[in-house]
């Protein structure tokens, strides 16, 4: 039993690694058939860089994803400390209502919001309404459940006596969140602001209906390229994404092992004092 | 006399329509000394947080310094509390926790540091300063939180069962230096505490208090000497509470016998709850005393014997230094000091028999202060005994 399940284990893995795998090899062969390796080349990361187009949409979608990961982790966060505050039926009514986004399929946002700006501008009176500030706000929206979801356990999990404490201590509301609370939340804040980071650095189905030809981003143009044969610097381009994906992972879950080795000490204490 | 500094005026508090507090009055003294005790989910807790700023009560006035501060929000009371469950913050080390609220204060840093190392000093924390908070044992963090709180010098200080976590000896230990600091620096304590020899012995006024209801504020030896009502009697000390009538002031009837007593002013023939303490009995030759019973049990508790007697059917118990054998017929006398008469309340009858007595007492503060302290003692009595 135990063999089989690390066979099947390896194949697991086989299956969720392979295609990057694939992808890896594809980037360094100088042919340009995927079935034929012809030979190890850097050339295809040489012609990356120096591309004019690719590395510009690149940056794109990193300014987008940074500040709307910003942007939703702050607002996210509040809404936590407001949700976090209400009542006990009042709290799970809305953190219901923040879930309903996530299981909401993409496309149905996508649509939804694209109409909701096309609304606007007609409301507006303009043409263009569509550009950075749609996706952004786009973005934003659908990265806010993500926050909040990884953000609300911590605030709950939290002594709400902690907060008092320092209220008694003589700290303002303010202060009191910048000195204790916010110490309290930050593995919750951060692995929040990374999800929401790579959600918005890969999305193209909500991107697709809200963006404007003034702002586009990475896979914007990826997917308009699929028609045509890849070029082989695509290849490295992904190669490259999905390395600093893969360490922005372990970083969070390295942040992860951390935080609850602690919370087990803390509960391995309590209960030795009890 | 002292001035009034803080006072609760028909204070509610209701969660969910389930009402915790139930119209609370409550004065508090400038410098005093002032114990919250009561049984577990009374109301202790809530009420120092209403008056700490964290709960606003239902309906009610809390008044400061004869102004009502119910908006007042806690950073801006002249109150700090040591909470029930420490509340340490965990990202910083015992020094930084100390530090926290002078440095909010923004007073100088040689300042934080003088006051710092002098609290350190205070609660036997010297040499702990670097530690985290999640290295230290129940016992240290608690005393961290004390420190944290009295390093502040606010004028009240609110403590919610600030010494439950520490050992016999260091729970002492820490009861006269809390009552010396208090009375050194001038401080009005307000402490919670289920421990009634501890509220007997630290406080200057004691406030019993069950189901949301104060039942009885007074000095400690008043509530031991005088106290209201069944609850009162049997939750401080122990008591045998006998149904009897007043005959008339100063003479009350209960097992078809007429005593004199000290108490008056109740109506003629009012029904009333009768609290005889098990020290204050005298035991005397079956045909002298007052009373005739059988011995039916008796546990050997150290300084004294816990001698159960049968008095028609009603049993008592008395503690007495006298070893009287199962089975012994004996006689008591009661002195009219020793009697005192209360009115019928919702308690009556809920306390006070002792029928199904076990060789444990329902409410015993500290285990070990029966067995550890009073061994020595009690050996040599047996050998008196023979
Ligand atoms: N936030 C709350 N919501 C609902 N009920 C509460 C809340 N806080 C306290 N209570 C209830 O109020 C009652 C009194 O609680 P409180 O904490 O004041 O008791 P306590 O006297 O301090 O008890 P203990 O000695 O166990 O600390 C309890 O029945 C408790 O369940
Ligand atoms: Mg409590």
């Amino acid at each position: 039993m135990k063999r089989f399940n690390f066979v099947f284990t390896v194949i697991v893995m086989l299956f969720l690694y392979i295609p990057m795998i694939v992808l890896g090899v594809a980037s360094f062969n100088a042919g340009t058939d995927i079935a034929v390796f012809k030979g190890f080349t850097l050339e295809n990361y040489s012609e990356l860089f120096v591309d004019k187009t690719l590395i510009p949409l690149l940056l794109n979608s990193l300014i987008l994803a940074v500040l709307s990961s910003l942007i939703a982790t702050v607002l996210g966060t509040m809404a936590s400390m407001g949700i976090h505050s209400m009542g006990r039926r009042m709290r799970s009514l809305t953190m219901g209502m923040t879930n309903i986004p996530l299981t909401n399929p993409e496309i149905v946002t996508g649509v939804s919001m694209g109409l909701l700006f096309a609304f606007i501008g007609i409301i507006l009176k303009t043409q263009n309404v569509l550009g950075f500030t749609t996706l952004l706000i786009a973005h934003v929206t659908f990265n806010l459940p993500y926050v909040i979801l990884s953000v609300m356990p911590k605030l709950t999990q939290m002594d709400p006596n902690l907060e008092e404490a320092a209220l008694d201590l003589g700290c303002t509301p303010r202060q009191a969140f910048f000195k204790v609370v916010l110490h309290e939340i930050l593995p919750g804040i951060i692995s929040g602001a990374l999800m929401a980071f790579t959600m918005s650095l890969d999305d193209f189905v909500i991107s697709y209906f809200v963006y404007g030809p003034s702002f586009r981003t990475l896979p914007l143009e990826i997917y308009s390229m699929v028609k045509k044969p890849l070029q082989p610097k695509i290849y490295a381009l992904f190669t490259l994404l999905f390395i600093s994906i893969l360490l922005v992972m372990c970083v969070m879950n390295l942040l992860q092992a951390r935080d609850e080795k602690r919370g087990h000490n803390l509960t391995h204490k309590r209960r030795r004092n009890v | 006399m002292a001035k009034e500094l803080i006072r609760l005026v028909n204070c509610q508090m209701a969660f969910d329509d389930e009402i915790v507090l139930d119209s609370i009055n409550l004065y508090i003294n400038d410098k005093e000394f002032l114990t919250l005790l009561g049984p577990s989910g009374c109301g202790k807790t809530t009420t120092l947080r209403i008056i700490g700023g964290f709960l606003q009560p239902t309906s009610g006035d809390v008044l400061f310094d004869g102004e009502r501060i119910n908006d007042v929000p806690p950073h801006r009371r002249k109150v700090n509390t040591v909470f029930q469950k420490y509340a340490l913050f965990p990202h910083l080390d015992v020094y930084d926790n100390i530090a926290f609220g002078l440095r909010i204060a923004k007073l100088p840093e040689d300042e934080v540091d003088r006051r710092v190392t002098e609290m350190l000093g205070i609660v036997s924390l010297k040499g702990f300063e670097d530690r985290k908070i999640s290295s230290l044992s129940g016992g240290q963090q608690q005393r961290v939180a004390i420190a944290r709180a009295l390093v502040n010098r606010p004028k009240v200080l609110l403590l919610d069962e600030p010494l439950g976590a520490l050992d016999l000896r260091l729970r002492k230990d820490m009861q006269n230096e809390l009552k010396r600091i208090q009375q050194a620096m001038g401080i009005t304590f307000i402490y919670v505490t289920h421990d009634q020899e501890e509220a007997l012995s630290m406080s200057d006024t004691i406030v019993v208090m069950d189901k949301g209801k104060i039942q009885q504020i007074g000095r400690p030896e008043d509530i031991y000497n005088e106290p209201k009502n069944a609850f009162v009697a049997d939750f401080i000390g122990e008591s045998n509470i006998l149904d009897g009538i007043m005959r008339a002031d100063r003479l009350v009837e209960f097992f078809g016998r007429k005593f004199v007593c000290v108490d008056s002013g109740f109506e003629k023939d009012e029904p009333v709850d009768v609290v005889i303490r098990p020290e204050d009995i005298d035991i005397v030759a079956p045909d002298a005393g007052h009373l005739c019973g059988t011995v039916t049990s008796v546990t050997f508790k150290g300084v004294h014997y816990d001698t159960i007697v049968d008095f028609k059917g009603f049993k008592w118990l008395i503690q007495t230094t006298d070893f009287c054998p199962e089975g012994s017929v004996i006689g008591i006398r009661l002195n009219p000091e020793d009697i005192h008469i209360m009115h019928k309340s919702e308690y009556s009858g809920m306390f006070g028999d002792y029928s199904s007595y076990s060789a444990e007492y329902d409410e015993i503060a500290d285990p070990e202060y029966t067995e550890e302290e009073d061994d020595s003692e009690s050996r040599e009595e047996e050998r008196n005994e023979e």
